[in-house]
């Protein structure tokens, strides 16, 4: 088996290199074949005046990709303000009567790719297909060509100031659901400080899970958004957006913002499935002009929510929506975005606790189990992007979660501790206002303690990742 | 020894040429804005992340957008700028175009730049004036002297009132203001492309700027490129100020100039001669 896994790795990394030549050979050849090559912004070279389909800020208000984000999805100041000012520019060109009546604002986003996905000491029966025959620890490897998820984004304004998301999205077996759903209204009474908004929306956390620059099986998620304790009942993820109310407030540049959110205990789901208590969530960022290292933000978050620990029955079956024995939790920290001319840097820390009764998943109707106390866990990474233009960028991340406090006092201190490591390059040879092509490799790792067969194991799983990432 | 002389002669005259280029090359490869100093190198860098689908590789205005933009981006290697403090005619100081970066245009495409940092900004100035060869071979403009604003009266709006009449204003931009004047369809800029003139009625930001200085620089430098003149030359600095403050009764503001203007007109509406062509006009 081994060796096996061994000679598919070789015959896996044959293919990806074999297919990161022909993808390289094909794109300089679009870009030779366009004429491109002769000018020295190859990219903006790319003749697409007939395209059709378009990115839909970007078309709408004529500029480029790399305006509004550092490297498309990362916003960058000007985006973060774009955002903050409801999708408006605060030109006179807002309102939808300024659009070309055929005008659609909608973008779809997909990434066609080949990834291997590998995890180490996963229990698997010893003879395949036989239950009885015991579990062995084994590494599981998949590889491929393969699809990503979809987004087909739509948004605008409705009227000046008031502007809208919906976006519907699915996985890669073309099942949707809506990850984003709202209204905003902004400039209230006149008034940069007061906005408000009302739907499914991201949190506003200062650094967007949403619109990071990582796309594999492991690096593309924050281990700290997401992570929870071995047995905890509570479902919640920083980085799932959440279905509530949110009134914001940003400065004439959006340095200075702040955002206060009421969120139903639903960790975004639909058809108020727990309980009918709401969270809060807090932000506060602050950013200084630095000069010639750029613009540096600095910003502080906490969360404050509660998770039903049992449900009315009927029949012994949990009806949905009657949630009880709501148990608190909270996520705290500090998040910053600082830039040294082209690099820049994310560092972000975290501290979590989850209630004694969600972390052992006990009904808050019984007693805990002896010596039963709150799982509490700190955690962090450092991002890293160096910006070679703005049509190539080199990504790090360094992360780590280590628990704190294990709700079962018997339970070793360092069990489900997690490293992450991950890697890449962007490369964007298309980036016009109507379309952005981005050829995106990744290399991600991430160390988790403790495996079904011991605590003290490390187990590791990775992610190889090269994809073309695409919207229009 | 007159050999000699005239050898050393043409080296300094050569030297003090060279030297002159290399300064006024530097000169617009640099911009200096309240301590920053702006190099055009790096605004290149900042002008191709953020510009150059309007304003195109070689600043001509003819980005890749452009054809779907109106009005038109600025054409930079004209070295006509529509917002300057300086006269007619003559280029803008590197706080000009820093300001204009930062504030956008409110009537066209062109947005607010202030979340870049102020290095970038500066940069980008640096770099924009490196498109026509204006800035190597002519100085810019020396601001012009803007007196201080004096007491708001209900004469000086009048007054101002009837020198919107007298300049003409109407003609472009309409008795009310609403920039539907006579002549309003019929106006281009210096490209010939069609151009509106400015309504008073949409809003507080003027085209180059907010605040009664900002408007009273715009018709004592007039906006080059456009059928906007300059009146320095017509009108004299008290002169401007009460046009200024005549004009801000046109906008749907609750501003102090409103607000007198509104008393006044409560109890002399029916004295007011309707402002238009000869014959109509008081």
């Amino acid at each position: 088996m081994a060796k096996g896994s061994t000679r598919g790795g070789r015959s896996l990394r044959g293919s990806w290199l074999a297919s990161g030549v022909v993808t390289c050979a094909c794109l300089f050849g679009a870009l030779a074949l366009s004429g491109g090559g002769s000018k020295a912004y190859t990219a903006y070279s790319l003749a697409v005046h007939k395209t059709k389909a378009i990115p839909a800020f970007a078309r709408k208000y004529g500029l480029p990709c790399s305006a509004c984000h550092t490297a498309w999805p990362e916003l960058n100041a000007f985006g973060q303000r774009f955002r903050d000012n409801g999708y408006q520019l605060m030109n006179d060109r807002d309102s939808p009567i300024w659009q070309n009546p055929s005008y659609i604002p909608v973008t779809f986003r997909m990434t066609p790719n080949l990834h291997r996905e590998s995890a180490t000491k996963q229990a698997v029966d010893a003879v395949p297909g036989d239950s009885t025959s015991g579990l062995v620890s084994k590494t599981i490897t998949q590889s491929g060509f393969d699809l990503s998820g979809m987004d087909l984004w739509t948004a605008g304004t409705l009227y000046k100031n008031i502007s809208f998301v919906l976006l519907p999205s699915s996985d890669n077996t073309g099942a949707f659901h809506f990850e984003a759903a709202f209204v905003r209204f902004d400039n209230l009474f006149s008034n940069r400080w007061v906005n408000f908004k009302v739907g499914k929306f991201e949190l506003d956390n200062l650094i967007s899970e949403k619109r990071f620059l990582f796309l594999s099986g492991n690096g593309g998620a924050y281990q700290s958004y997401h992570f929870l304790p071995g047995g905890d009942i509570n479902d919640f993820g920083l980085g799932d957006n959440q279905i509530g109310a949110e009134l914001s407030g940003h400065s004439d540049n959006s340095y200075t913002r702040y955002g206060i959110a009421v969120l139903s205990s639903t960790d975004g789901e639909v058809n108020l499935p727990t309980s009918q208590s709401y969270d809060a969530f807090f932000t506060f960022s602050h950013a200084v002009d630095a000069g010639k290292l750029g613009v540096e933000r600095l910003g502080a978050y906490a969360y404050l929510g509660r998770r039903p620990t049992y449900y009315q029955t009927s029949d012994g079956v949990a009806i949905p929506g009657t949630g009880t024995g709501n148990k608190p939790f909270y996520r705290i920290g500090l998040a910053g975005d600082f830039f040294f001319g082209d690099f820049e840097l994310l560092p972000f820390v975290m501290h979590a606790s989850d209630n004694a009764f969600l972390a052992t998943g006990t009904a808050a109707n019984v007693a805990l189990p002896p010596g039963a106390r709150d799982a509490r866990w700190n955690s962090g990474f450092v991002e890293a992007h160096y910006y070679v233009n703005p049509q190539f960028v080199v990504t790090a991340r360094w992360e780590t979660v280590r628990m704190s406090q294990q709700t079962d006092p018997a339970t070793p201190n360092d069990l489900g501790n997690v490293d992450a490591y991950s890697g890449g390059i962007r490369w964007y040879p298309i980036m016009f206002s109507r379309a952005g092509l981005s050829w995106h490799t990744e290399v991600s790792a991430v160390r988790t303690r403790g495996s079904a067969f011991a605590p003290t194991d490390n187990v590791w799983t990775s992610s190889l990742f090269s994809g073309l990432d695409f919207d229009f | 020894m007159r050999l000699h002389t005239r050898f050393v002669a043409l080296v300094s005259g050569l030297g003090v040429l060279l030297y002159t280029a290399g300064a006024t090359v530097g000169s617009a490869q640099e911009t200096h804005i309240e301590g920053v100093t702006g190099h055009a190198a790096a605004g290149k860098k900042v002008y191709r992340r953020y510009c150059i689908l309007c304003h195109g590789p070689d600043g001509d205005g003819n980005g890749e957008n452009a054809q779907w933009i109106d009005p038109k981006p600025r054409d930079f290697t004209l070295g006509v700028f529509k917002c300057r403090s300086t006269p007619t005619g003559t280029l803008p100081t590197d706080e000009d175009l820093f300001n204009a970066m930062s504030r956008g245009f409110v009537t066209t495409n062109m947005p607010q730049w202030l979340p870049l940092s102020r290095q970038n900004r500066a940069d980008v100035v640096a770099f924009i004036k490196t498109f026509s060869p204006k800035w190597k071979t002519t100085k810019a403009g020396t601001p012009i002297t803007i007196p201080p604003e004096p007491t708001l009266t209900v004469e000086s709006i009048l007054h101002g009132r009837e020198l919107y009449q007298k300049m003409e204003c109407w003609k472009c931009h309409g008795a009310r203001g609403h920039g539907d004047g006579p002549s309003a369809a019929t106006l281009t800029d210096n490209k010939d492309l069609p151009i509106r003139p400015y309504d008073f009625s949409s809003g507080s930001r003027f085209m180059c700027g907010v605040t009664n200085r900002d408007l009273y620089k715009i018709f004592m430098t007039g906006l080059d490129g456009t059928p906007m003149p300059s009146f320095a030359d017509d009108i004299k600095p008290a002169d401007g100020w009460d046009l200024v403050h005549f004009l801000r009764t046109l906008q749907p503001l609750q501003t102090p100039e409103a607000a007198i203007w509104q008393a006044w007109l409560a109890s002399h509406a029916n004295e007011l001669k309707p402002i238009g062509p000869p014959g109509t006009g008081q």
